[in-house]
């Protein structure tokens, strides 16, 4: 047998081998073996002393050739061996996918919160600036420079919790208007501000009543702003709020502090305009108080409303949380119940 | 206000359904509470006649009537009434109708006899008992003679007139009428109705002025008129007269009691009849004398106050003045001379004394609201004419006058520019005018706009605004266009202040809390719990409960409310905070409190809930001071946060309670809740926190810098220490970032043990030191230099044995 013939053998021999074996430590000692110092090639490689120098390379050549195939062999096996392990691991790691996660907690903004939210982000987006208020208020902001002197009839349409006879918790967000007004500058560009914040009445608490709730006040006064301009930014909030397909009307109404002032509704969420218990078969729903700011309150702040006047208006965040949700017991916002607030956990809306 | 459609109709061609009608009034005027029809739900009501009676043989109160409901044949209808009798028209339910609640007439039985439906009362088709005339509250209704037979009793009894109720608003006084109504609704059509001036037949052999005197303070009633009618028949009024006033939410009680709340609806001018021979000498119109005593016609009795107005004759208080009448002048079945009152009263004092009498009647309602003062003659001319022509006698000749007003009429000049500046509208003068035509406010051209008179009808209207607001309502709020404000630029951007507190929320809610919202209001033992600050209470002067009196001046209590309410139901794991503010006062002198913002939190029960492979440990001390030390590093205070034992509040666990402060600022405190308190609540094991967000907002922050992380390898080293029970990790702390050296980076509490191999008063706790040099790769030599220099100073600082 040739030299060749040895070698070709070897690596037939050593190649089944190797395919063979299912041990990665049998299949590391066949390796060892076949390519080691005291193997099988090294010891036929013995006789390349016999041969011709001519064939002498040759065959050296094809020994490289045949250890290059079987370190190749080795590491195939050696893979498909691995493979098969982790193959066999995996199959026993399997767990049930369906059983919950571990939990993590994770709080949520009061649903009032998020209107408020709504709204102030709404408003900032068209330049508004928030401004916040006292809620223990002086008589003179809450109902004075509202247009709203002592004996005004329309105070009794407002219970009112008195501290003294001249400090009050304020029933509306209104005095703000007061408030902004007196302060600011409109040298310096017009006056758009909204002012949330809790809001007091004396009232039993009731499903549609609380003796606590919130509102939210608009005021944009400038040299130039028009009813029209109220309509079309009471849309803008209507259909930011509550999606594109509502619409408002508004309707005429009283307020001391505007004039005119008008009640808007909105079209009913229930039925959307169709007509409804919730809605009286009217298709709209009342959701909001505004009008345009009367000079008396514009002259009272010292704004001169022969040059200045404006728009502005109130919203109920626990109306429109009721609403939108469907909430039919105003006292729910208050009571903290966990399993009340966690519902209104979706985000980015 | 209930208004009648019928009456409108008399008026103005109106040929829309009433529901339309009622839509565009609330979209045009004011707003409309509902749209009723009586009969609506009603079903096989006829007039019936009783063509014979007798006496059911079972029953000592029951009878058998036949009754002849226009078919072939009489129903027979047995009838328990008092007042059934034979030849009566009355209100026959037949078999199978539907009357009042809904309820289903069907042919029965009654003790053996048969009834083929039912002979009915005015309450039992629906009338409220409080419009029923007395006559007929405790039986059957009985028509006049004239109603026909077997005809359905709708139209008989004003039931098939829709009634349209008006939320009137404060500013619309004039629209608690029918004239008033008829006035704008005209305008809102554009129609032209004719309201005729009463005649009224005087008799010239009497003179009112000879009959009675008045005299009345102008501050108390600007007009004060009277009439006079003698001779009067006292009876019930025709039926259309009690339909007009049931159907308007008013009782009928005679012909001339009536007549006065006819005018009342019809003119919104309220009226009052005595009787002229229970009043004695002249009439005053005054205050009441202090210990004066009235019982009004309702027949409660009254203690009078020196502010209330009263109408008295020469000896006593005859009337509330526009409230109600006195018992004591009351027209009654004997009377037969009858003065009629016909006034405008204070507002104000009106307003009040109804409310300190808790009477708010039609009249009270309608002088809060304002009368006009160019129809008080009208409206009692009238009543006397409708008087006479009712109950008969005579008209005295003449009005008796105390006091008299017609004020001057406003003249307000408006232009169209004006009015489109404020509306964003592009009306001409011409289309301006045709409004306050349409209005039945007279114009005149003057410079470049109008000079616009308002009549007295309309005294809600003074400047120039006022117009806006007619000239808007009418054109259509609908038809106004709807556009965005141009003009100036502005930037709407949150303060700082605001953004930390939108921030500081979402850092909560990040850290499991859910945001709540309590009453600021709440007892006066909770508003002065967990007191961060010495402070005295801020009261309500009048409250509704106890429960919401005092202003909160903590934020803790009104979170363990909501834990309580939670436990009530059955829901034991509660994460809350609440941002809200809180009310001090420095002294009991000061009425208005500081309002300072605060922000709070508890938790409850499990933090998270338990996993299916593992149990939750139940919350502690040290959950929630890893929540509050996290949100106090989120919002970037400079300085350490240190927190110190504390005893000092009632409210919380003397052992397991801390005060926090930032560089030395007291900020607020986290605990566990008292035990008692917990009890008192009624609520589980709770742990909460109180801090003061002002304080937090006001505090500098840290500067925006970033630090660069070493590129160097640490060097770890551990630490086990045994010390005496009451040496703190906050002291062991100080030594090791005192003495660590310049490259100890971290220090970290990993283990602590108490029990066997420590002693008794001993504690064993372990830390983890973490070495870096930002500059170049740490030498072990200089980490082991650092380490045992800490160790020396642990030992000889705080007697702590190295293990
Ligand atoms: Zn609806």
């Amino acid at each position: 047998m040739s030299l060749r013939d040895q070698l070709t053998e070897i690596k037939e021999k050593g190649l089944a081998d190797i395919e063979q074996t299912n041990d990665l430590k049998k299949l590391n000692d066949i390796r060892v073996h076949l390519l080691g110092k005291k193997g099988p090639i090294t010891a036929a490689l013995r006789g390349i002393k016999d041969l011709t120098p001519e064939e002498r390379p040759e065959v050296g050549s094809y020994a490289n050739k045949i250890r290059d195939a079987i370190t190749v062999a080795v590491a195939d096996q050696r893979q498909k061996l691995e493979d098969a392990a982790l193959d066999a691991k995996l199959a026993s790691e399997k767990i049930d996918v369906t059983m919950p996660g571990k939990p993590v907690a994770q709080g949520q903004p009061h649903v009032i919160q998020q209107i408020i939210d709504q709204i102030v982000d709404l408003f900032l987006g068209m330049g508004y600036e928030v401004l916040s208020g006292p809620e223990v208020e002086e008589d003179k902001y809450n109902f004075e420079m509202m247009n709203l002197p002592k004996n005004h009839p329309a105070r009794d349409m407002q219970d009112t919790f008195y501290i003294s006879k001249e400090i009050l918790m304020r029933t509306q967000t209104s005095p703000m208007q007061a408030r902004a007004l007196e302060k600011h500058d409109f040298s310096k560009g017009p006056l758009k501000m909204i002012s949330p914040g809790i809001v007091y009445r004396r009232d039993t608490d009731d499903p549609t009543h609380s003796h606590q709730f919130h509102q939210v006040e608009g005021l944009f006064i400038d040299e130039h702003v028009t009813m029209a301009d109220l309509k079309g930014t009471l849309i803008t909030m209507a259909q930011n709020i509550f999606g594109n397909k509502f619409d408002i009307r508004l309707r005429p109404s009283y307020f001391p502090f505007t004039e005119p002032s008008v009640e808007v509704d909105v079209t009913c969420f229930n039925c959307m305009g169709k007509g409804c218990d919730v809605c009286k078969h009217t298709g709209w729903i009342e959701v909001l108080g505004a009008g345009m700011v009367h000079p008396n309150v514009l002259d009272m702040a010292g704004v001169d409303s022969k040059k200045y006047g404006g728009f502005a208006f109130g919203v109920g965040p626990d109306r429109f949380a009721m609403l939108k949700y469907g909430v039919d017991d105003i006292r729910d916002f208050y009571l903290d119940d966990v399993r009340f607030l966690n519902q209104f956990s979706k985000r980015g809306n | 206000m209930k208004v009648s459609y019928k009456w409108l109709k008399k008026y103005l061609d109106l040929n829309l359904p009433a529901k339309d009608l009622a839509e565009k009034i609330e979209r045009t005027a004011v707003e409309v509470d509902s749209v009723t029809v009586a009969e609506d739900g009603l079903k096989k009501l006829v007039v019936g006649h009783i063509l014979s009676m007798t006496k059911h043989p079972e029953s000592d109160h029951l009878h058998i009537c036949q009754v002849d409901v226009g078919e072939d044949e009489p129903l027979q209808i047995v009838c328990g009434a008092p007042n059934v009798a034979a030849d009566q028209k009355v209100i026959v339910a037949l078999p199978n109708s539907r009357i009042g609640g809904n309820v289903k007439i069907k042919r029965s039985k009654m003790r053996g006899v048969e009834s083929q439906g039912m002979i009915c009362a005015l309450d039992e088709i629906g009338f409220s008992k409080d419009v029923v005339p007395k006559e007929w509250a405790d039986g059957i209704y009985v028509f006049d003679d004239d109603v026909p037979v077997g005809e359905p009793i709708y139209k008989y009894l004003g039931m098939d007139d829709p009634i349209i109720d008006l939320d009137v608003t404060p500013n619309r006084g004039d629209m608690l009428s029918i004239l008033g109504t008829v006035h704008d609704l005209a305008a809102i059509y554009d129609q032209k109705p004719t309201i005729k001036k009463p005649v009224v037949d005087e008799d010239n052999s009497l003179d009112a002025n000879q009959v009675i005197q008045a005299t009345a303070d102008e501050k108390l009633a600007k007009t004060y008129k009277l009439r006079v009618v003698e001779g009067v028949k006292v009876a019930p009024s025709p039926s259309w007269l009690q339909i007009v006033l049931w159907n308007a939410g008013i009782r009928p009680i005679n012909n001339v009691v009536d007549v006065t709340n006819y005018i009342l609806l019809k003119y919104g001018q309220p009226l009052h009849s005595f009787d002229k021979d229970k009043i004695n000498g002249n009439i005053q119109v005054r205050m009441a004398a202090k210990g004066e005593k009235l019982t009004t016609l309702d027949e409660d009795k009254h203690e009078l106050t020196t502010d209330d107005i009263v109408i008295a004759d020469n000896d006593k208080p005859i009337a509330l003045a526009g409230v109600m009448g006195g018992f004591n002048t009351q027209i009654d079945e004997s009377t037969t001379n009858v003065v009629i009152e016909s006034a405008i009263f204070d507002s104000f004092r009106i307003r009040k004394a109804a409310q300190r009498h808790n009477l708010h009647t039609e009249a009270s309602q309608r002088f809060e609201r304002g009368i006009n003062p160019d129809g008080v003659q009208d409206a009692v001319d009238e009543a006397v004419s409708m008087i006479k022509e009712l109950a008969g006698g005579k008209i005295a000749k003449g009005t008796v006058t105390a006091t008299e007003y017609h004020p001057e009429l406003p003249t307000i000049f408006t232009t169209a520019e004006r009015t489109n500046h404020v509306l964003g509208t592009s009306f001409t003068t011409e289309e301006i005018k045709n409004i306050f035509d349409r209005l039945g406010f007279s114009s005149e051209a003057h410079e470049d706009g109008l000079n616009v008179t308002i009549p007295a009808r309309r005294w809600d209207i003074f400047r120039d605004a006022d117009l806006n607001e007619e000239v808007a309502r009418i054109y259509g709020y609908d038809n106004l266009p709807a556009t965005l404000p141009t003009g100036r630029q502005s930037i709407g951007i949150l303060t700082p202040t605001q953004k930390l507190q939108r921030a500081s929320r979402t850092a909560l809610e990040g850290l499991g809390l859910t945001q709540a919202i309590s009453y600021s209001l709440t007892t006066a033992e909770k508003a002065k719990m967990f007191m961060m600050r010495k402070s005295f209470e801020t009261k309500l002067l009048w409250p509704m409960t106890q429960d919401h009196s005092v202003l909160r001046m903590n934020m803790l209590s009104g979170l363990l409310d909501d834990v309580a309410y939670n436990h009530a139901h059955k829901v034991n794991d509660v994460a809350l905070y609440e941002s809200g503010r809180v009310f001090y006062k420095d002294s009991a002198e000061q009425i208005r409190p500081e309002e300072v913002e605060h922000m709070a939190g508890v938790i409850t029960g499990n933090f998270t809930s338990p996993l299916w492979n593992n149990h939750v440990q139940p919350i502690d001390f040290f959950q929630l001071k890893g929540i509050v030390n996290q949100f106090l590093l989120n919002l970037g205070v400079k300085g350490d946060i240190e927190y110190t034992a504390t005893d000092q509040y009632p409210e919380m666990h003397p052992g397991r309670t801390a005060n926090i402060s930032i560089h030395g600022h007291y900020i607020g405190f986290l605990g566990q809740i008292h035990p008692r308190i917990a009890k008192k609540f009624k609520i589980k094991e709770t742990y909460g926190f109180d801090l003061n967000m002002q304080e937090l907002i006001d505090l500098p922050k840290d500067d925006d810098q970033y630090k660069p992380i070493s590129k160097y390898p640490s060097i770890k080293r551990d630490i086990s220490l045994v010390v005496d029970q009451d040496v703190t990790n906050d002291q062991i702390m100080q030594v090791m970032n005192k003495r660590g050296g310049a490259f100890l980076n971290n220090v970290r509490l990993f283990d602590v043990y108490e029990g066997e191999n420590v002693s008794d008063g001993k504690k064993s706790m372990a830390y983890s030191l973490t070495y870096v040099d930002p500059r170049e790769t740490l030498k072990d030599e200089v980490v082991n230099k650092a380490f045992e220099k800490i160790k020396k100073r642990l030992t000889a600082d705080l007697n702590a044995e190295i293990r």
